[in-house]
């Protein structure tokens, strides 16, 4: 094992999307207390970057082990299947009416209550396509297939965050309301 | 020193050699220096039996200086050049500044950081600061009558990249080795976590004189996690002052002509509300210029006028939940920080948000102080059985200006440090050779809303069409949350790297400028103190190169050997001949320079084994 190592063998976890996120964190705590500076301080510049080299390393998997779409992709390129998303932003018709669908509903929205129950909507598509996923990579090993579940989940989180960008800052304004009492 | 220094489990390579590290929280009214003495942190008093240090300095013609009560006391008399609450300048511009019409400093506008002209000439926030921090450090040194190893200083989570360099900076002017920068409600949670032995997700509630901080700490297995911080930099005690002062006013129908009426009103307000904390009614009288008010204060009168601001603290907490992704059942404790968290109110509203009682068994004024000291006493390897991991996350999005003035963010707020993370950009013309990178902080989208913390340029990019270089800008954050910047163009190579430190940030020159200035006055004791400093790390080095090459020799080749061999040979020989601290340092430094690839292998094994250690035990 060494810094090149991928993700998995870094934290020695077996190379597939369905992960236990308990025994994540406390591998990432494990590792992080073999290899944070502070466990250097006391020893000199050469051993401080070293460890920062490691710490860092090892803050990078684990923000990729930890996010499911990250999580995904990291495991389509491991496979050769590249997600290129920049490069390749085709997407089902069905899959793109839904997303203009949402995109009116959050225009129009004007309650919580709206908003909440377009989080929830959102948030199913969310479980839907994890679940999809989980068995395309694990299952099937299709990373051809899997490639295309992780831009349209790519784009269901995005949409998730301005949703819940609106959220805030109507959670916000009844704040601000109630502090006016 | 260069050598990572490797011990048999449960020993300790040199039991009686205890290095003195202290915790200092370095606040806006004021700050405290503690240590662990006996295996307990204590905050450590001064002469007079105080522990807290108003964070006062006067600046009195010539070069004397006062700092401390004493300045405090002169604060009326000599305004001008009595600095408080300069924790409010440290990495800001004057244009940051709010308020400072009202203030009775002559500020000098100054690119990056603000300075303030006194009697002694300009003074930097950093020098201010300094001389605090050069107080505590002289406190702690002869309270152990040793030198300081080293120390751990707080600074508020929101502090961004320019406030946190500038702490740093202080802090090595002072001559104080800094173990570590740690947040003040991390360095809270590190008072009462290891004290009580808590696991779970812990708020830390920190309204002190003029600022509001919330943090959600995860607590397992000895690691301190913050998931989401939060607060407002405008709201605090004084607030509340302020609010019952203009009660008291009101109800005795008056108005506050001159502002001697003001301060004399806002200090009857003052010690009305310390009153409430027991009693539940209190008369306040107060003499104005055109007579006398008397004002009978309750207690549920105060809670009235300034429910307002209690609910603010808890809007602040509520979007800090929010952040966390956590619901106000899931908090298990919350710690209490600051000596306006005295107020009844406050306690009560925090206690009612949370649905339990928030923890009060250490001084609000003083578990920082005590957490950063358990937190140094670590660090310098005093706490070998000690398992305590800090894991702190960046309090502010960093980000570069993209076209149209818009931020593209590079590292997101509350990612754990150290980090490093990379983002590829490219040309926006045709034959375009130079890129200029723009380096912000903050979670506004507009370059204009956030704060500018560097710019620099990557030259040299062979001539291409728009759009066909890559050029990956890389932002590394240490574990001290201070950042620093790499561009590099992918196929040809081209560099370009900074520490962001640069407009508002002292150099290594200044400081050390600086240093030189203020160790004209002891010369000759200087002299006696650097050669005995020097004699010791090179006899630390010796027995670390010793040590090392004992351990794992084997990891170098004969050359290797060899050459090691003569760089300690050429320092043994300089420590027994020489009388000139420069000289020794400089064949220490060499010693260490040879041996770094060594010590980084050995480094490399060590962890290694340690990982691979683990994963059996996993299997």
């Amino acid at each position: 094992m060494n810094l090149h190592s991928d993700d998995f063998e870094l934290f020695h976890l077996p190379r597939q999307f369905a992960q236990d996120r308990t025994l994540l964190d406390t591998r990432w705590k494990e590792l992080q207390r073999e290899v944070h500076p502070d466990r250097f301080a006391a020893h000199g510049g050469a051993a401080q970057r070293m460890a920062m080299q490691w710490s860092v390393r090892i803050n990078e998997a684990y923000q990729r082990l930890k996010d499911p779409l990250k999580r995904a992709a990291y495991l389509c390129e491991l496979n050769g299947a590249s997600v290129n998303a920049e490069n390749n932003t085709a997407m089902p018709p069905a899959f793109l009416m839904q997303q203009m669908e949402w995109r009116e509903t959050l225009e129009e929205a004007s309650g919580l209550a709206e908003l909440e129950g377009l989080v929830e909507q959102v948030n199913q598509a969310r479980r839907a396509t994890l679940k999809t996923l989980d068995l395309m990579i694990d299952e099937e090993r299709d990373f051809v297939k899997a490639v295309a579940q992780v831009r349209a989940l790519m784009f269901i989180e995005r949409f998730y965050d301005e949703v819940n960008v609106r959220l805030d800052a109507c959670l916000d304004g009844m704040d601000a309301a109630s502090k006016g009492q | 020193m260069a050598l990572l220094q490797i011990s048999e489990p449960g020993q300790t390579p040199d039991p009686h050699q205890r290095r003195i590290a202290v915790g200092i929280d370095l606040g806006t009214t004021h700050s405290l220096v503690a240590s662990v003495r006996h295996g307990v942190a204590e905050c450590l008093p001064d002469a007079g039996g105080r522990v807290i240090l108003p964070s006062v300095v006067r600046y009195l013609p010539g070069t004397g200086r006062q700092i401390g009560y004493e300045a405090l006391a002169a604060e009326a008399t000599d305004p001008e050049n009595t600095i408080a609450s300069v924790k409010r300048f440290m990495g800001r511009g004057l244009a940051d500044i709010a308020g400072r019409e009202k203030m009775p400093y002559r500020f000098v506008d100054k690119p990056g950081m603000v300075c303030l002209q006194t009697v002694q000439g300009e003074k930097s926030p950093v020098e201010v600061s300094a001389e605090i921090l050069a107080t505590l450090r002289y406190r702690a040194e002869d309270t152990f009558n040793d030198d300081l190893f080293g120390a751990v200083i707080t600074v508020p989570a929101y502090f961004d990249d320019a406030q946190r360099q500038a702490t740093k900076d202080a802090a090595q002017l002072a001559g104080i080795n800094v173990l570590r920068l740690i947040n003040e409600p991390t360095a809270a949670a590190i008072a009462y976590g290891l004290d009580n032995a808590s696991e779970g997700v812990y708020a830390v509630f920190d309204l002190g004189g003029g600022t509001f901080d919330i943090s959600i700490l995860r607590l397992t297995q000895g690691v301190f996690e913050v998931i989401a911080t939060g607060g407002d930099s405008a709201l605090g005690g004084d607030d509340y002052d302020r609010a019952l002062a203009d009660w008291i006013l009101q109800q005795a129908g008056g108005k506050a002509a001159t502002a001697a009426d003001k301060a004399r009103l806002k200090t009857a307000a003052r010690a009305a509300k310390e009153a409430l904390s027991t009693v539940d009614l209190i008369a306040v009288e107060v003499e104005l210029t055109r007579g006398n008010i008397r004002v009978d204060v309750g207690k549920s009168d105060f809670d009235a006028v300034t429910s307002q601001l209690t609910a603010r603290t808890l809007a602040a907490v509520r979007k800090a939940l929010r952040d966390a992704k956590l619901t106000r059942e899931e908090v298990k404790g919350v710690v209490m920080v600051g000596g306006s968290t005295r107020m009844p109110q406050v306690q009560k509203a925090v206690a009612d948000f949370f649905g339990r009682a928030p923890l009060n068994d250490l001084n609000p004024d003083e578990v920082v102080a005590l957490g950063a000291a358990i937190q140094a006493n670590q660090l310098a390897g005093n706490d070998t059985a000690g398992d305590l991991l800090l894991l702190d996350v960046i309090p502010l999005s960093l980000g570069i200006e993209t076209m149209g003035g818009l931020v593209e963010r590079i590292v997101p707020r509350n990612q754990t440090i150290p980090t490093a993370m990379a983002q590829d950009f490219t040309t926006f013309k045709d034959g375009q050779t130079a890129l200029a990178l723009h380096v912000v902080q903050g979670e506004r989208d507009l370059v204009a809303d956030c704060r500018s913390l560097a710019r620099f340029e990557l030259r040299g990019i062979p001539p291409m069409v728009a759009g066909a270089a890559r050029i990956r800008v890389t932002f590394t954050v240490d574990a001290d949350g201070l950042l620093s910047v790499g561009a590099r163009e992918q196929g040809s190579g081209v560099e370009a790297k900074i520490d962001v430190k640069p407009s508002y940030g002292l150099s290594d020159d200044q400081i050390a400028t600086m240093l030189r200035d203020s160790f004209t006055t002891a010369d000759a004791d200087m002299k006696a103190r650097a050669l005995a400093e020097a004699r010791v790390d090179a006899d630390r080095m010796l027995l670390a190169t010793q040590s090392a090459l004992d351990a794992d020799g084997e990891l170098l080749t004969g050359d290797e050997l060899v050459a090691i061999g003569s760089l300690m040979q050429s320092l043994r020989a300089t420590v027994a001949a020489s009388q000139d601290a420069k000289e020794i340092e400089e064949a220490t430094t060499a010693l260490a320079n040879g041996t770094e690839t060594f010590a980084a292998e050995r480094m490399n094994h060590s962890i290694q084994k340690a990982l691979a250690g683990r994963n059996v035990e996993t299997i």
